[in-house]
């Protein structure tokens, strides 16, 4: 069989979709190691070293490539996989007790992933697309500390920051697991393991992102 | 056991074929003991409505005693009723009180379309089979059976995933509407069994590819298949035929 | 019509090896012209086709259910015999023939029983090969449970889902076979008559019970394989579909009817709870095993289980039979239980029940338990505990299934079991290549008359349906359809077609036309009570005559007043519930016939005007060494034959289990 036809039957989609998933949860790693360097309290000396870093780094450059390639195949498989799941079941159910069978959240991944995805829209407009295009531009990358300092001042964009947080943590809860499942670790061994790094994973990482923007705006930060 | 008798209001599916429009009709049961199965609460009713010259339910039904995998209907909101791995049939009235609303409804899928009432048509589900849930031996091609020694903890996982009773209570749970339980039950099934090893990755291709054929949705391991399940098949046997599945997207074998 | 039960002469343990190499093949050129209808898929009609499909047979099946793997054989718990001799303990094929001879009460054909010992051994390696999963041994290989009225561990198992592992091995072979096209498939079908064409069965009228249309199959060969009849009684283990109808239509267009009064009463059965009742649930016979059976020793004693003392218990088993105990045989426990019950020792509330009691069972384990875990001095709860573990290992599965039905916890109070009407032994005549008395129609499986004589042993009804199926038809069928491949296939527009489905249509239509007040399952109740009543445990002649005028009085009344809502051409489960009660309302009169005729109790017939001093079976072998087939002779006139039974190698004795 091609390879074409393995990646496009129900689960060879899922499988596209659990690997850009796990590439996009070790960038989550990344992007958060860099941005809690916030935390040492410094005025952002080390994060912005640690910016710079991931900025210039050639290899980090194409990796991004790379990135928003995975991105884009994540959401444009989640976006069909949801509508052609949704297309399953033309009758629906007066009654459907889904909540005493599973969790809300593992139902709900199509709209926890596009508030993720118009949180995302928001965020990179605010840092990445103004810092790439002032480095196409001028060859000079932008202080994100102080640009940070400056966007968390208003309360609307802590509290979208919150909420893409928010569905970002449950959006993991699921995922984190599933996109092992769908690897075929869902094992009696490794099962337990798994889910509950999945769960640590999606409480820490969610709630480390979340405290920037608290930080920034009730000025614990220099 | 305490028994007592109750009256119901039942809320039931009524569709006179594939092509009709369906809708739901109420009814009133009266004096059901606590004793009956939920289908011979039912067999109550079809009783009434024959002796008022109307038309009884139609539901699929067989051994009542949870293992054909014949019977169905999708009760308040889950697939067989509340009682956990237990089929419609094995559900009892103890589970009621009276006074009690009852939302009947038949599985509903696009790959399961609706014969009569809360009759549903799973002849999907024996293709799936056609495609690949066997292990290909002719009659009379067998070696001794003892000549095959299979560590019993891979004898007992194969057959917990071989209780499968073809049901669909997992397609009628799944909010994708998904087979994969029941699809992933046979090819964990034969794939834990060395004499099912040689066709492992093909199974579990050609049965996938023939699972979205008929029109069943994607897993996007939700859990509710192995919740709702009435013979308690695990998730892992999913887990295991996405390996058969990788193993064959990789290694080329089936070329 | 003589009788001929072709039994090839010679030795009697060379008889199948000789007819398996001097029977006539048909070559994979001609296998392909040739046509086999197949009806009903459990274990004997899905072995039976798909082992036809990998031959090159064209075949077509036909079920009433949604899928051939409803059929009921899926309901089988116990397991299936084979004569492997794996434990060691002296088991070979002489002794799995002589035990379900003797198991039959010496009622069954000897070549017959010999050739299904024969291949036993060979359907464990085929369903293996299948990939069933039975159970193992830490050591990987096949385990074996003993099953009662034997001496021997030969019974494989999957848990308590034996026959569910075997009908969806062979239910895999079978959906095989119509991948690759040998074999056509048609659920939700059911057969209303056979076509016979120059004395030849030629095929089949089926309606599809999704349209109600009927439709015409050509076959050079018809196998039945529709199973047993023993929803005839309205309450048995049987499944709610499971019906008569093909067998009787055979029957009323030729085939022989054998020993129809032949049924089997399984004793271990969850108690009927109120006239709501639709079925009867099975408990494995594996539970008596370690379960003992007790009524209280005073009459009509209303205090709960667990508050009636030791000394004040009747384990009447234990009593009666101390050298078989708990196990003795189906039929013998069956009546020992329903005597209990008319002498007023029955419990629950409908005094139509005894105990099955797990106790002693729970504090043994216990105590071994303690002792393989090196406990000094455990506490009585302790033991307790550890002995409720080890019995939920055993029969978990069983008493989840009892708590579900009863809303009893059978870990804490005694189980409550009574007899109910469980397999049939009688059924299509056929000879030893499986044929009717009709030419080209077969029957296999619980649907023939069988192997078991007057009483069938726990796991052989697995062991026959798929002898029957994947290692006995293969070459009779061949061995006949060879003087067949000049036969054309007929075109169904033949008059003999035209005919059988008018009649058909007409039958229906007239079922429909009543339009009277009462329903198909009152009729079906009230035939069942008769029948229970009068033609059930224990049968008189008295009530056998009055159980015979019963059941044609109530056949007049449902052709004058059943109702049938609906219309014939639509999915209606009315109709095709009418069609099969209407053939039990005639068969069920046979079976009274049957019985009454024959003036001997033996297996599970019991007269109570032939029994010994203490209550056991008394068999007339001068009388009644003989296979009793029925012929049709038009409504309420049957015509009997006598095969005779000719023991060569085993010699008659009474039954003792003492």
């Amino acid at each position: 069989m091609s390879w074409k036809k393995h990646f496009t039957s129900s689960i060879g989609k899922k499988l596209v979709m659990s690997f850009t998933g796990l590439f996009l949860i070790a960038f989550l790693i990344v992007h958060v190691y860099v941005n809690a360097q916030i935390f040492w309290f410094d005025g952002g000396e080390k994060f912005n070293e640690a910016a710079h870093f991931m900025g210039s780094n050639p290899i980090i450059r194409i990796t991004e490539i790379g990135l928003v390639v995975g991105l884009l195949l994540h959401i444009i498989q989640g976006i069909m996989l949801t509508a052609a799941n949704r297309k399953k079941r033309s009758t629906r159910y007066a009654v459907h007790k889904t909540s005493e069978t599973s969790k809300w959240y593992s139902r709900s991944m199509g709209l926890l992933g596009t508030i993720v995805l118009l949180f995302l829209v928001v965020h990179a407009s605010q840092f990445w697309i103004p810092n790439r295009a002032s480095q196409f531009a001028t060859g000079e990358e932008l202080n994100l500390y102080t640009m940070m300092q400056e966007t968390f001042q208003q309360v609307w964009v802590v509290i979208l920051y919150l909420l893409g947080c928010g569905s970002l943590a449950f959006h993991l809860a699921h995922g984190f697991y599933s996109a092992f499942q769908t690897l075929g670790w869902g094992t009696p061994k490794y099962k337990a393991i798994l889910r509950n790094a999945g769960y640590a994973f999606s409480i820490l990482v969610p709630l480390l992102f979340a405290l920037m923007p608290i930080a920034f705006y009730m000025g614990w930060l220099p | 056991m305490e028994h007592y008798n109750m009256n119901l209001t039942l809320k039931v599916w009524r569709q006179k074929n594939n092509k009709a429009q369906g809708k739901f009709e109420t009814f009133q049961v009266k004096d059901i003991s606590s004793e009956m199965s939920f289908l011979e609460m039912f067999d109550v009713l079809n009783e009434q409505l024959v002796a008022d010259n109307k038309e009884p339910i139609a539901f699929d039904h067989d051994c009542r005693e949870g293992i054909c995998g014949m019977c169905s209907m999708h009760i308040n909101g889950r697939a067989h009723g509340p009682w956990h791995q237990t089929t419609t049939c094995q559900l009892h009235m103890r589970e009621y009180k009276d006074g009690d609303t009852i939302v009947v409804e038949p599985w509903r899928a696009d790959a399961f379309p609706v014969i009569k009432d809360l009759v549903v048509d799973r002849t999907a589900f024996d293709r799936i089979i056609e495609s690949g849930g066997y292990i290909s031996v002719n009659t009379g091609n067998a070696q001794d059976a003892n000549c095959l020694p299979i560590e019993k903890q891979q004898a007992d996982l194969s057959f917990a995933a071989a209780a499968c009773i073809g049901c669909g209570a997992c397609v009628a749970a799944c909010p994708n509407a998904s087979a994969m339980l029941f699809v992933s039950a046979k090819a964990s099934h034969l794939a834990l069994l060395p004499q099912g090893r040689p066709e492992a990755k093909i199974r579990a291709t050609n049965m996938i590819a023939q699972m979205d054929k008929e029109g069943f949705g994607s897993c996007t391991n939700i859990g509710a298949c192995e919740a709702e399940c009435p013979k308690g098949i695990s998730l892992d046997n999913i887990a295991r035929m996405n390996r058969e599945y990788i193993a064959a997207t990789f290694s080329g074998s089936n070329e | 019509m003589p009788i001929n039960s072709k039994i090839p002469q010679g030795e009697l343990s060379k008889k199948w090896t000789t007819y398996k190499s001097t029977c006539k093949l048909v070559n994979p050129a001609n296998k392909r012209q040739l046509e086999v209808i197949v009806i009903g898929t459990g274990l004997a009609g899905a072995s039976a086709a798909a082992s036809l499909g990998e031959l090159g047979y064209k075949v077509k099946t036909f079920c009433f259910q949604d899928s051939p793997r409803r059929a009921h054989s899926i309901a089988a718990q116990g397991g299936i015999n084979a004569a492997k001799n794996y434990q060691n303990d002296g088991d070979s094929t002489y002794r799995l023939f002589y035990d379900t001879v003797k198991g039959g009460d010496y009622r069954a054909r000897e070549a017959n029983v010999y050739r299904l010992a024969e291949v036993s051994a060979n359907i464990i390696d085929q369903c293996v090969a299948q990939g069933v999963p039975f159970a193992r041994e830490y050591g990987g290989l096949l385990s074996n449970r003993s099953f009662g009225g034997t001496q021997v561990q030969r019974t494989f198992y999957a848990a308590g889902q034996t026959g569910q592992q075997l009908l969806i091995g062979a239910y895999q072979a079978l959906e095989r076979q119509v991948a690759l096209g040998n074999v056509k498939q048609y659920s939700r079908h059911e057969m209303l008559d056979v076509v016979i064409i120059d004395g030849k069965c030629r095929g089949v009228i089926v309606r599809n019970l999704v349209t109600g249309e009927l439709e015409r199959h050509f076959g050079h060969a018809v196998l039945l394989c529709s199973g047993g009849y023993g929803n005839v009684f309205y309450l048995s283990t049987n499944a709610m579909g499971s019906n008569v109808t093909a067998a009787w239509k055979a029957h009323k267009k030729g085939a022989f009817f054998g020993n129809p009064c032949y049924t089997q009463i399984h004793p271990t059965c969850i108690p009927v709870s109120g006239d709501h009742q639709s079925k009867l649930t099975l408990m494995s016979e594996s539970l008596r095993n370690d379960g003992r059976i007790w009524v209280p020793k005073k009459q009509n004693d209303t205090r709960k289980a667990t508050d009636i003392p030791e000394e004040e218990r009747d384990y009447y088993l234990e009593r009666r039979y101390p050298a078989f105990g708990n196990l003795v045989p189906r039929d013998v426990a069956s009546r020992a239980a329903k005597e209990r019950c008319d002498a007023g020792y029955g419990v629950g509330s409908s005094k139509q029940a005894v105990f099955l009691d797990f106790a002693s069972a729970i504090e043994r384990y216990g105590k071994v338990e303690a002792n393989k875990q090196q406990m000094s001095n455990p506490s009585r709860e302790q033991i307790i505990a550890m002995g409720k573990e080890v019995v939920k290992e055993k029969y978990g599965n069983l008493f989840d299934m009892y708590a579900k039905i009863t809303g009893e916890n059978p870990y804490e109070v005694p189980m409550r079991i009574y007899p109910a009407v469980h397999y049939t032994m009688g059924g299509l005549w056929v000879d030893y290549e499986l044929q009717t008395s009709v030419p080209g129609l077969y029957a296999l499986g619980e649907a023939n008359f069988s192997d078991h004589g007057a009483n069938r042993l726990g796991a052989s009804a697995l062991m026959q349906g798929l002898a029957d199926g994947y290692f006995v038809i293969p070459y009779t069928l061949g061995n006949n359809l060879a003087d067949d491949i000049r036969t054309k296939a007929i075109p169904t527009d033949h008059p003999a077609f035209e005919e059988a489905e008018k009649a058909v249509r007409e039958r229906i239509e007239k079922l429909m036309s009543i339009k009277g007040t009462e329903s198909v399952e009152s009729f079906h109740k009230r035939l069942g009570k008769i029948m229970w009543d009068k033609c059930g445990m224990a049968r008189n002649a008295q009530g056998l005559k009055e159980a015979a005028e019963e059941i044609k009085a109530l056949r007049k009344e449902f052709w004058n007043n059943v109702r049938i809502p609906g219309d014939i051409n639509e999915f209606n489960p009315e109709l095709d519930k009418a069609n099969r009660v209407a053939d039990f309302m005639e068969l069920g009169e046979l079976m009274c016939i049957d019985a009454l005729h024959r003036s001997e109790s033996c297996g599970g017939h019991f007269r109570e005007e032939h029994q010994t001093e203490d209550g056991e079976a008394l068999r007339h072998d001068e009388e009644f060494l003989y296979v009793a087939a029925w012929e049709y002779k038009g409504e309420s006139n049957f015509e009997l034959h006598k095969e005779s039974l000719d023991y060569e190698v085993v010699h008659p004795t009474q039954r003792s289990y003492k």
